[in-house]
């Protein structure tokens, strides 16, 4: 099971800090997105795109896990060469992790 | 007590100007409210204003007013926009240009003045919050620096409010304060009633984007449908004295609003939930509450708040050389490797032509130009297309970036097609703390 199958997410940007936020369809859903999706997982999914540190913000009644990216894009929005220089997709990237591992068993990718 | 309703009639400046005119016409609203300007709007209106002295306000701001003017005016719905931008006593003489157009009997607009911070500056430095740049204050930005503009609070606004005008222009002030302060007015709330700011805070910031608390943004189909994107609702807030709220669209109206796309909003684009930092009140989110009422009904309890800050953000604006850009298509058999070919071919051009000095990047629509090369899919898609950019000092280097790109047609690979060049000149924009007194607030009275 992906984090798709029971979450949606949204990006957006401050700076050159990117927000990432995992909400779950069913708040009956929400446990499973906090045990799976910890900073050090998503630290590591995004690990290409994200140089700075990753926050967890967890909001268990609102189903809702709130990611702070610190050096998320490439300088901010204003400067960036990037061709999504908000960093608005950032977000679809994360629905594709898989739900089905616990976090501290996997081993963390770099 | 009767509920106060509140409406957004925008989320960005370039934001579609037919819900708002829905949301006039049908809303019942007692304020409407335009949210229009990003992070780096301002130093770009600055440039429009240093050009021509009569502009620097938001382009839609006469589309948008001819849109809901008579109609706010025939039912006493006041007008609070930020759309003054670089400008906004030029904006407050259009929006009377368009009344007198319009032929209304009578209108009161009153400008808010105070949030340029650009003469302080010359005689304070700050230093600038964000790590990485090559200056670390505002003064050694030099003579790049454009525009400064702090963000005023619900303060700013109140003497305006509370002279009666009927539509109430800014420039810079924080989003979330062009909701809060109609609020405060309305019900009295004081200065330091924190717990009934922070609620405010949080209305403001459910409607500032406008749809994208009503199902903008929100549809991924097949795991979530919104229905009729094309005529979604703006929102609009029915606001009780405690400051709990119930946000709503329009009945007809297309999009959904529910504890989805409510959480959505609320949770955009701050950092710790708790501590949502505010001119008027450090707003706290990390409690709040969303009820859904019935179909397109959410009620909102739960935020609060604290003491506000010391100090205002303010955004620097300032000039950071040319961006150049170009694109070209591949397609069909073979077209990531003649993509790949054309890559390695514009990077050992740059490094010919002394420009891999600068800043650049080069990669593949459709392949990683979005999330780099870790994250695809390893599938082969049936066309690619090549983006090259590069910021440069002067603009004749940036241009480069375009031009090497179109001559991939006659020295590159097979069958390349739809290239695209691009020069413009970069605003960057970077923040700073300065303290309350940087700013001198007032207003200024229009009258038709």
């Amino acid at each position: 099971m992906k984090v798709r199958d029971i979450a949606l997410a949204r990006s957006g940007d401050k700076g050159n800090r990117a927000t990432l936020s995992v909400i779950a369809y069913q708040l009956a859903d929400y446990p499973r997105l906090e045990q799976s999706l910890t900073a050090e997982r998503v630290q590591a999914h995004y690990a290409g795109l994200v140089r700075g540190p990753i926050r967890r913000y967890a909001l268990a009644h609102l189903g809702a896990l709130h990611f702070v990216m610190d050096e998320a894009l490439a300088g901010g929005v204003t400067r960036s060469l990037a061709l999504d220089a908000h960093g608005k997709t950032l977000s679809s990237a994360v629905l594709e992790l898989n739900l089905d591992q616990d976090a501290s068993t996997l081993a963390v990718k770099t | 007590m009767k509920s106060f309703r509140i409406g957004a009639g925008a989320g960005y400046s370039g934001d579609r100007i037919d819900p708002a005119q829905d949301l006039a016409e049908r809303g019942e609203l007692d304020v409407l409210v335009f949210e229009c300007l990003a992070e780096r709007t301002i130093a770009l209106a600055q440039l429009r204003r240093s050009q021509n002295p009569g502009l620097g306000y938001d382009p839609l701001l006469k589309a948008r007013m001819r849109a809901v003017l008579t109609a706010c005016a025939r039912r006493g719905t006041r007008i609070v926009s930020n759309m003054g931008a670089a400008n906004p006593m030029a904006a407050g003489q259009a929006v009377i240009e368009v009344a007198r157009e319009l032929g209304l009997p009578s209108l009161r607009v009153a400008v808010v003045l105070g949030d340029d911070v650009l003469a302080w500056l010359k005689n304070h430095d700050v230093p600038l919050l964000d790590p990485g740049l090559t200056a670390r204050t505002a003064h050694q930005l030099g003579d790049s620096l454009i525009s400064a503009n702090a963000y005023l609070g619900a303060d700013a606004l109140l003497p305006a409010l509370q002279s009666g005008a009927d539509v109430i222009i800014s420039g810079r002030v924080a989003d979330p304060a062009l909701f809060l302060a109609p609020l405060i007015h309305h019900f009295q709330w004081t200065s330091e009633d924190w717990e009934r700011l922070g609620r405010g805070v949080a209305v403001g910031h459910l409607l500032e984007c406008a749809a994208q608390v009503s199902g903008g943004y929100l549809a991924d189909p097949p795991y979530v449908d919104v229905p009729n994107l094309a005529s979604v609702g703006f929102p609009l807030a029915e606001v009780q004295a405690d400051g709990q709220a119930t946000i709503t669209k329009l009945p007809g109206t297309g999009g959904r609003l529910d504890r989805l796309s409510c959480t959505a909003q609320l949770l955009y684009e701050i950092e710790d939930p708790s501590a949502y930092l505010q001119p008027d009140v450090v707003a706290d989110f990390s409690k709040v509450r969303l009820q859904e009422l019935g179909v397109d009904r959410v009620y909102v309890s739960g935020a609060s708040g604290r003491a506000r800050p010391d100090f205002l953000k303010a955004t620097l604006g300032y000039r950071e050389g040319f961006i150049g850009e170009g694109q070209i298509s591949y397609a069909g058999p073979g077209a990531l490797a003649r993509g790949e070919l054309a890559l390695a071919i514009m990077r050992e051009r740059l490094h010919h032509l002394g420009l891999d000095k600068f800043e650049h990047r080069a990669e593949l629509i459709g392949v990683n130009a979005m999330h780099g090369p870790a994250l695809g899919t390893g599938h082969e898609p049936y066309e690619v297309r090549l983006r090259l950019a590069l910021r440069a000092p002067t603009r004749a280097q940036a241009e480069l970036a375009g031009l090497e790109v179109e001559a991939l047609y006659l020295n590159g690979p097979a069958a390349g097609g739809g290239v695209t060049q691009s020069v413009r000149e970069v605003v960057a924009t970077a923040s700073a703390l300065v303290p309350r007194d940087a700013v001198s607030m007032e207003y200024r009275w229009l009258e038709l």
